[in-house]
Order: structure tokens, then sequence, then C-alpha cells
């Protein structure tokens, strides 16, 4: 398991490269670059930019400087924010987008897995029909609906939130984003949770449990939920992904100083630095994500481990 | 004698789509304390679905009436009662023993959890008693065992397992359901041995449910022939192969091999098929298939009636 774990780790660091690298491609084989604005600079001040930044150069020595600045840590210049270096300005934002998705994530799960559980429980009664009817809605509406809806409801009408803005270690502050952000994973590991629930509560182990005497509570608890959130592991590297680019939303709706806008703006701007920086960072999250939940399912299913 | 488990009049029906298919139909059963009762059917006949009624173990859509008294006391009805005796006084063991165990948990936890939820004894408790009854029905290492999970045990090796667990709480009686069809056919008799070692051990009354009347044949003091979801035939296991009465039995008896059978032979097996549950009959539900039916078969239901070791629900009877 633990040699395992240490090859998927290993193995981490090309497919970093692979994803870094057609990154890098298609931003350059992209129309336009950095420097095209609405006003035209004069053609020597364009190219004084170009020859700066080492844009001038051939497309294969830019990616080799590239890689080169990347052994040392360094993301390079943005070529928007000119005064930043891409480091600074990922440090800066990363924790407002980290703390709106880690308790995005954490809510979604600790909320999702009980009403799934509830549901199944009370299969075909008006909870599971009422719980199954909010989960569509909650997938159905995206965010950028929910969002402004929610702070008419909560800011305008009853004053009880704040509609957008920041502060830093405001709770009051991230409770909608954070709400609007959780609402469409929520519902889905709903629903995934009450399906696989239905399907373990029927098997021969669970009839076992019940035939030894041990009350609903501890049949459910100890030895239903964990082979039922198989699925529910599966989900959450997707649901991980949805969170990051739903932040991209929240935090442009609710004006938060996050990193998710980068990525949009990074993209248009034609800052290739920048929008690099962000795949690698998202995608190094991804990866131990899912390393992660490899030794989770070690953990819920035994027979996984070797 | 107070009958430790007593059926009257049980029947399950399932509820599928409106309809009502009876699945047990009107049966009633005793068992003396420390009896060892087989019961064998074809698949379907209702075996399983009768002692999952009495152990409140039903699907969702299935309906239950009639009573079950355990040591006296009703279970069918009172759900209450049958919480204080169901995986102590009253156990059950499955047929399917390679998925009857919860997949990520010990079986040293699985085996413990039951006696500290029965017996109020501390987890560390329950684990030496476990350790015991491992040792009890002679699992290897019990020790190791108690640390690995189902599936680092062979089938033979879970379902001893499984009997250890029921027999955690001394129970009074085992209900076993085809506890060696998924087996290896040395492994079943390993396994019925066992049984035959345990009931004697913990004087306890056995059910032991099978569709092969040879290996119930062999520990049961009394045998139920089942047929369609009634009971067609009880007599003693010795008076029972000697003399059976219905006809239903009489074939399932020529089914059993024997080592007088020459070899190579195909055995024979018994022609046609079971009626399909939900018929509502107003006839001998194995007339179809009987050598001996007459009209008045097709005509005129058979009730049990009372013979000389037994009874047996048939109007023209094997004679004696
Ligand atoms: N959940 C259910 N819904 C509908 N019918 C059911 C359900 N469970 C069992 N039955 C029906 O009840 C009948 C009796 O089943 P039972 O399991 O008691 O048979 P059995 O005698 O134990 O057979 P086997 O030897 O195959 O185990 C079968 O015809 C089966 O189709
Ligand atoms: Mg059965």
């Amino acid at each position: 398991m633990i040699r395992y774990f240490f090859l998927r780790l290993a193995a981490a660091v090309p497919t970093l490269l692979m994803i870094v690298t057609a990154t890098f491609f298609l931003m350059h084989a992209a129309p336009g670059g950095p420097f095209d604005q609405e006003q035209v600079l004069a053609p020597e001040i364009q190219a004084n930019l170009q020859r700066s930044y080492g844009l001038d150069l051939p497309i294969w020595s830019q990616y080799g400087r590239y890689l080169a600045s990347l052994r040392h840590g360094d993301f390079g210049p943005s070529f928007k924010y000119k005064d930043f270096t891409v480091t600074e300005l990922i440090a800066q934002g990363f924790p407002v987008t980290f703390t709106l998705g880690v308790i995005a994530i954490l809510l979604a799960l600790g909320i999702g897995i009980p009403l799934g559980t509830l549901a199944a429980l009370h299969h075909n009664t008006s909870l599971d029909h009422a719980t199954m009817s909010l989960a569509v809605l909650g997938i159905a509406v995206p965010t950028f609906v929910v969002l402004p809806f929610l702070g008419l409801l909560f800011g305008v009408y009853l004053h009880w939130l704040p509609v957008a803005g920041w502060e830093a270690r405001s709770i009051r502050h991230l409770a909608l984003p954070v709400i609007a952000l959780a609402l469409p994973p929520l519902a889905y590991i709903a629903r995934l949770t009450r399906g696989s629930m239905l399907e373990i509560m029927g098997a021969h182990f669970i009839r076992t449990a019940f035939a030894k005497g041990l009350p609903a509570s501890t049949v459910i608890l100890r030895h239903a939920l964990r082979p039922a959130l198989m699925p529910v592991a599966s989900y959450l590297v997707p649901a991980v992904a949805s969170i990051m680019t739903g932040s991209l939303v929240v935090e442009s709706i609710a004006g938060l100083p996050g990193i998710g806008r980068y990525l949009v703006q990074g993209a248009l701007n034609r800052d290739y630095t920048l929008v690099l920086g962000m795949v690698i960072i998202y995608s190094t999250l991804l990866i131990s994500l899912g390393l992660l939940v490899d030794l989770l399912y070690a953990w819920l299913d035994p027979r996984v481990r070797r | 004698m107070i009958p430790i488990l007593q059926i009257e009049a049980l029947s399950v029906g399932f509820l599928n789509s409106g309809a009502m298919n009876q699945a047990v139909d009107q049966v009633s059963l005793r068992l003396a304390p420390s009896e060892c009762v087989g019961i064998v059917g074809e698949s379907g006949s209702g075996k399983t679905q009768m002692f999952m009624a009495a152990m409140g173990l039903l699907a969702k859509n299935a309906v239950a009436r009639g009573s079950v008294r355990f040591e006296g006391q009703e279970i069918l009805a009172q759900k209450s009662a049958l919480r204080r005796v169901r995986g102590s006084k009253l156990a059950m063991i499955f047929q399917d023993p390679l998925t009857s165990l919860t997949p990520h948990l010990k079986i040293g936890v699985q085996l413990a959890e039951v006696l500290v939820h029965h017996n109020g004894v501390s987890w560390h408790e329950a684990r030496y008693i476990a350790l015991r009854m491992l040792d009890q029905v002679q699992i290897p290492e019990p020790k190791r065992r108690l640390h690995e999970y189902p599936h680092e045990l062979s089938g033979g090796m879970r379902q001893r397992v499984m009997i250890a667990m029921s027999l955690l709480c001394r129970p009074s009686l085992l209900i076993a359901d085809e506890p060696t069809t998924a087996l290896d056919v040395t492994v079943q008799a390993q396994i019925i041995e066992l049984l035959r070692a345990v009931r004697e051990e913990f004087a306890m009354g056995l059910v032991l449910i099978s569709h092969d009347l040879a290996v119930v044949g062999g520990l049961a003091q009394r045998i139920l022939v089942m047929y369609a979801g009634r009971i067609v035939e009880s007599a003693p296991a010795e008076e029972l192969f000697r003399h059976p009465r219905h006809p239903y039995t009489a074939a399932l008896l020529k089914c059993i091999p024997s080592v007088f059978s020459a070899p190579r032979t195909r055995l024979p097996s018994l022609a046609g098929q079971p009626p399909r549950i939900g018929e509502k009959l107003d006839a001998c539900a194995f007339a179809p298939r009987c050598p001996r039916a007459a009209e008045r078969c097709r005509r005129e239901r058979p009730q049990l009636q009372v013979a000389a070791a037994g009874e047996f629900a048939c109007h023209y009877p094997e004679e004696l």
C-alpha cells in the first residue's frame, strides 16, 4: 500500500508536466498576445515589451525558459499585473479561495451524506421525495442564479448577512458564497448517498447485522455507511473541480479577492504565466486529492488493500 | 412442556405492483426444546421466508399473518419481544457465507459487537469470549482470525465464523438456512458435523433448512417437507425415509443417490415445475406432477391429516 502510494506520487510529476505543456502550447496557439490592447502601442514599445518578457524568442526556447524557472519554484512575472509576480498574486488570493472551497466541500459532505442516508431510510416517503426534489433543484439551478437570490433574500430583505464584499476572517462575508458554492455538490452527494445506501441496505451482510439483533442505528452507522460512501469517494475529485470552477463565479459576484477570477481574466488577457500558474496550482490540488481518495478507498473497503 | 418455537397458521405474502404473491400459506409447526427439525423442499417452496418472518427479517413489501411464539412469547406481532431474543436466544445463519459478513469490519469486531450489545460486556471481554468461540468451532489460529477481514477467509471458514457468531449468546434455537449449499462437498460434511457437535454441546434446538433430503437426513430427528408454501408431510426422520406417505416426499427420496445405484446412471430428477406462486388453488398443488393424482386431487385441496408417526396432506398417500 505504501509502495503503491509512492508510485502514484512519482507518476504525478509526469502528469503535471503534460498538463503544463499542453496548457503552454494551447495558450500560445491562441491568437493575440498579452500586449494587444484597446489603445494600440507603438510598434517599438510593443517590440521592447516582447523582448523584455522573452516573447520574441522561438516558442521552444520560451518553453524551456519557463520550465527552468519552474524548477526553482518561480512562476514568473505576470504579464498583466505588471508590478506583481504570479507567485505573489496567487499567494494573496489563494487563502480566500481555499477557505471558501474547503468550507464548501465540508458543508456538502457534512449535510449531503446525512440527508441522502435519511432519504434512503425513509425510502418512498414524503421525506424522501422532498429531499430528492430539493436535490434536483440544487443540481439544476446554476450558482450565478442561486447567489444573487440568496443575497436578495438574506441581505437585502432580511438584513442578516452582507450581500457582497470581504473582510479578513469574517465568517459573515463568506456565508452566502459558501452556501451557493456548496449547493450543487451537496445535492449530488445526497443523491449518490441515497442510491448506494438503498443498495447496501439490501445486502446480505446487513441482513446478518439485523439478525444479530443490533439496533438499526448501529447497523447503519457501523455496517452500512462505509460501503455506501464508495460512490461519494469517487465523486470527490469531480466535486472539488466543480467547486473550483464555481468559486470563479462566486468570487466575482460577491466581490471576494480570491484567485478564481485569475483563471478567466488571465486567459482573456493572454496572461500566459498567470494562467499556467493557476493551472499548476489547481492540477496539483486535484492530483493530491486523487491520491487521498485512493487512501480513502482502502479505508472504506479493505479488499482494495494489498 | 412449552415448545421452543410454535408457529400457528403463518402466511407470508409479497405485494408486487398491487398483486399479492403467497409464499408461505397457513403453515403451523411446533418445535420441542433442543429438538432438531429438518425443513426440505424445492427452491421457492417458502422455507426461507417462513423463518425470515419469525426473525422479523422480511422484505419491506412482505405481509406476514399468523402467530409465531418463541419460548411461549409472541414475537411476530410483538416487535419488542422479538428484539429481546433476536441474535441472542434466537439465532439464524444463512445460505451465503461469502456475502453474509460485513466486508470492512474485522472478524473480531463482528463477533464482539454481539456480546457488547446483548450482554453489555466490555469490548475487551467480548473479544476474549469471541476468541474462545472461534476455537470451539474449530477455526485454526483463532487469535489471528480476530484481526482478519472476511475476504481473507475461505467460504467454509466464513460459515464457521457465522456459526460462532450465532452461538455467542448461547441461543436456545438456531435456524440454519441452507448452511452448506454454497460450499464444497467436503466442507459441507464438516459444517454439518460441526452443527451436530455444537447442538449437543449447547443443548439447543436446531432448524436445518435444505433442499437436499440427504443433508438433513443425518442430523434431523424430524423432517418437514414443504411444497408451494405448505407443509405436505411431517414425520420422524427414520419413518420418513422408510415410509414416505406423500408422493412428493417419495419422489424426493428417489432423487437421493445411494451407494447401490449403478455408477454413471443419471440420477432421477423430479419432472415438471412447482406451481407459480400466487396461483389460487382449489386443488392439490402437486397434482400436475403427481403419478398418483386422480380427479379428486384437482378438485379438492388435501388437508394435513394425522398419521401413525406424523402428518401428511394427500388424498391418495403411498401405502405403508
Ligand atoms: N422480496 C420478495 N418479493 C416477492 N417475492 C419474494 C420476495 N422474496 C421471496 N419471494 C418469493 O417467495 C417465494 C419463497 O421464497 P423462499 O426464499 O422462501 O424459497 P426457499 O424455499 O427458501 O427456496 P431456496 O431453496 O431457493 O432458498 C419464492 O417464490 C420467492 O420468489
Ligand atoms: Mg431459501
